[in-house]
C-alpha cells in the first residue's frame, strides 16, 4: 500500500488549526466591533499600516491568512465526505487551489504595503 | 428474588430464515446487581435458547460481549442493568459490521485489518541470546502500556463515523496496535508498518471524532494514539521528501 | 448451516443526525468554514490597506455592512467553540512524559487556554479596546 501524500496539507492544517484556534476568536471581536462603526484605535489607517508595514507585522498577518485558509480548506473536505459529497478529488482541488492563491495574494499585496 | 424487571428489545437475525433482522422483546426479571450479560444469560437459560451472542469471561476482559446497548458499543459485562431500569432497551450486534446471527457481527474484517499493522515486536537484527535480554525501564514501558490493555471488543469500530463511512479504513484498534509497537523501546519496525498506517487507508482517513476513545471500556484512547501517529508519519514524510532519509525506526 | 451475513446500510447524508456525538463532531468541523471566511475577509482588508487610505476607509465602511454584521454574529461563537474544542483535545495529539509518568492532560489543556487568554488580553489592549 502506497503511503499517502497527506502530510503535506495535514500540516498546515494542524498548524492552521492551532493558530486560528488561538487568535481568530479576539480577531473577530476587533472587527464586530469595526462592524458596529466602532473599530479600536487599531484599526486607524495610520497604526495598521505602521503595523503592517513592519516585516514582523507583515509575517504575521501572512502566516494568519494562509494557515486560516489551508486549515478550513482541508477540514471542509473531511466535513463534505461526511456530509456526502463524494466528489473528493474536485473538493480538494478547489479548497487546496483557493488556499494556494490566497497564499500567493496575501504575500503580493503584504509586499506592497 | 428479583428486584426490578428489566424490558429487553433484542435484534435477531437468522440468516436461514430471516431476510432481514427484527427485534424480539423479553421480560426479564433482574437483581439489582445484574450487568446486561446476566440479562440477555437469564432469557438464553429460561426464555428462548435460541439466542445467540458472544461471551465468555464475564469481567471485562475477554472483550466477546460488546455490542449496542441503547444505542452505544459497550460490554454487556460491565453495563449494569440499574442503569436502564423504567424502559425498554435496544441490544443490537456492534454496528458497522455485518450481521452473523442475532448479536453475533462479523470481525472478519478486522481481524486482518489487524494482521496488516503487524502488531508484533519487529528488529532489523535480533541480537544473539548469549547478549542477553532486551531491557527496558519503566518510563519506556509507560510509554507503550496503556495501548496494551485493549481487549479487541470492537466498540470503538462500532462508534467511529469514519469506518462507517470507510469500510477500508484500517480503523482504531488495529492502528492503535501499531501505535503501541511503535512506541516500544524494543521495536524497530516503524517504517514497515507506516506502509499501511500512513496510507490513505491509516491515520488518514481518521477526522480525530473521539468517539473510540469515548467509548473505549477499557480506556485505552485510540483516538490519541491516532493522532500521535498522524504527527509522527507527517514528520517523517517531510523527512523522506526532503531527501533525509526520515525511515528512523 | 449456510452464513448470509447482513449488513446494515446508514445513510451517507444524515448519519450525523442520529446521534449526538456525532451532530457536535460535525458542527466542530463546519466552525473551520467561518475561520476560513474569516481569513478570506483579511485577505481583502490587507489588499484595501495595500491600496491606500481611501480603499481602506471603503473596507472599514463595508464592515459595518448588514451582511458583515451578520457574519461577525455567527461567526464569533463558532471560532470560539473552534478554539476550546481544539484545545480541549491537545493533550491527547501531544501528551508529555516526564520521567515516568505522563502529565495530566488537564496541564496541556490549561496551559494552552492559559496562553489563549492572555495572549487575547494583550491584543485587546494593544488593539486599544481598553
Ligand atoms: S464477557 Fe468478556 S469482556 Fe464481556
Amino acid at each position: 500500500m502506497a503511503k499517502s501524500n497527506k502530510p503535506l496539507v495535514w500540516g498546515l492544517f494542524a498548524a492552521g488549526g492551532t493558530l486560528t484556534a488561538f487568535v481568530t476568536p479576539v480577531l473577530v471581536y476587533v472587527t464586530l466591533m469595526a462592524a458596529y462603526g466602532d473599530p479600536p484605535a487599531a484599526l486607524d489607517y495610520e497604526n495598521i499600516q505602521a503595523f503592517a508595514a513592519n516585516w514582523l507585522g507583515k509575517l504575521a498577518l501572512f502566516v494568519v491568512i494562509s494557515l486560516s485558509l489551508w486549515f478550513a480548506a482541508h477540514r471542509l473536505r473531511t466535513a463534505l465526505h461526511g456530509l456526502g459529497l463524494r466528489a473528493d478529488t474536485a473538493i480538494a482541488v478547489a479548497g487546496y487551489g483557493i488556499s494556494a492563491v490566497g497564499t500567493v495574494l496575501a504575500a503580493y499585496y503584504l509586499v506592497q504595503i | 428474588m428479583s428486584d426490578l424487571q428489566l424490558e429487553l428489545e433484542i435484534l435477531r437475525y437468522d440468516p436461514e430464515q430471516d431476510q432481514e433482522p427484527r427485534f424480539q422483546t423479553y421480560s426479564v426479571p433482574c437483581q439489582e446487581e445484574w450487568v446486561v450479560l446476566d440479562a440477555i444469560n437469564y432469557v438464553k437459560d429460561h426464555i428462548d435458547s435460541t439466542l445467540s451472542y458472544r461471551w465468555s469471561c464475564h469481567m471485562a476482559v475477554c472483550g466477546s460481549c460488546g455490542m449496542m446497548i441503547d444505542g452505544e458499543p459497550k460490554l454487556a459485562c460491565k453495563a449494569f442493568v440499574r442503569d436502564y431500569v423504567n424502559k425498554t432497551v435496544r441490544i443490537e450486534p456492534l454496528a458497522n459490521f455485518p450481521i452473523e446471527r442475532d448479536l453475533v457481527s462479523v470481525l472478519d474484517d478486522f481481524m486482518n485489518k489487524l494482521r496488516r499493522v503487524k502488531p508484533y515486536l519487529i528488529r532489523k537484527e535480533e541480537k544473539p541470546l548469549s547478549e542477553g535480554e532486551y531491557r527496558q525501564t519503566p518510563a519506556e514501558l509507560n510509554k507503550y502500556k496503556q495501548y496494551t490493555l485493549c481487549i479487541n471488543c470492537l466498540c470503538c469500530y462500532a462508534a467511529c463515523p469514519q469506518y462507517a463511512l470507510i469500510p477500508e479504513f484500517i480503523g482504531p484498534a488495529a492502528l492503535t496496535m501499531a501505535h503501541r509497537y511503535n512506541q516500544d523501546s524494543r521495536d524497530q519496525g516503524r517504517a514497515q508498518r507506516e506502509e499501511e498506517t500512513a496510507s490513505h487507508e491509516g491515520v488518514w482517513d481518521c477526522a480525530f471524532a473521539d468517539a473510540c476513545s469515548l467509548v473505549c471500556p477499557k480506556h485505552v484512547d485510540p483516538a490519541s494514539a491516532l493522532q500521535q501517529m498522524k504527527i509522527t508519519s507527517t514528520v517523517d514524510w517531510y523527512l523522506e521528501h526532503l531527501g533525509m532519509g526520515g525511515k528512523k525506526s | 448451516m449456510s452464513r448470509r451475513p447482513y449488513v446494515r446500510r446508514i445513510s451517507t447524508t444524515t448519519w450525523y443526525l442520529k446521534k449526538k456525538r456525532d451532530l457536535v463532531h460535525m458542527i466542530q468541523e463546519l466552525t473551520s468554514l467561518f475561520v476560513g471566511i474569516y481569513g478570506i475577509l483579511l485577505l481583502w482588508g490587507v489588499k484595501a490597506l495595500s491600496e491606500g487610505p481611501e480603499a481602506y476607509g471603503a473596507f472599514l465602511e463595508a464592515l459595518t455592512g448588514p451582511l458583515s454584521l451578520a457574519f461577525h454574529w455567527v461567526a464569533f461563537p463558532l471560532v470560539l467553540y473552534h478554539a476550546i474544542s481544539w484545545f480541549n483535545v491537545t493533550h491527547k495529539a501531544m501528551p508529555i512524559q516526564r520521567g515516568e509518568e505522563f502529565l495530566p492532560g488537564k496541564y496541556i489543556v490549561g496551559a494552552h487556554y492559559v496562553v489563549w487568554i492572555g495572549f487575547s488580553l494583550v491584543v485587546l489592549f494593544v488593539a486599544g479596546v481598553f
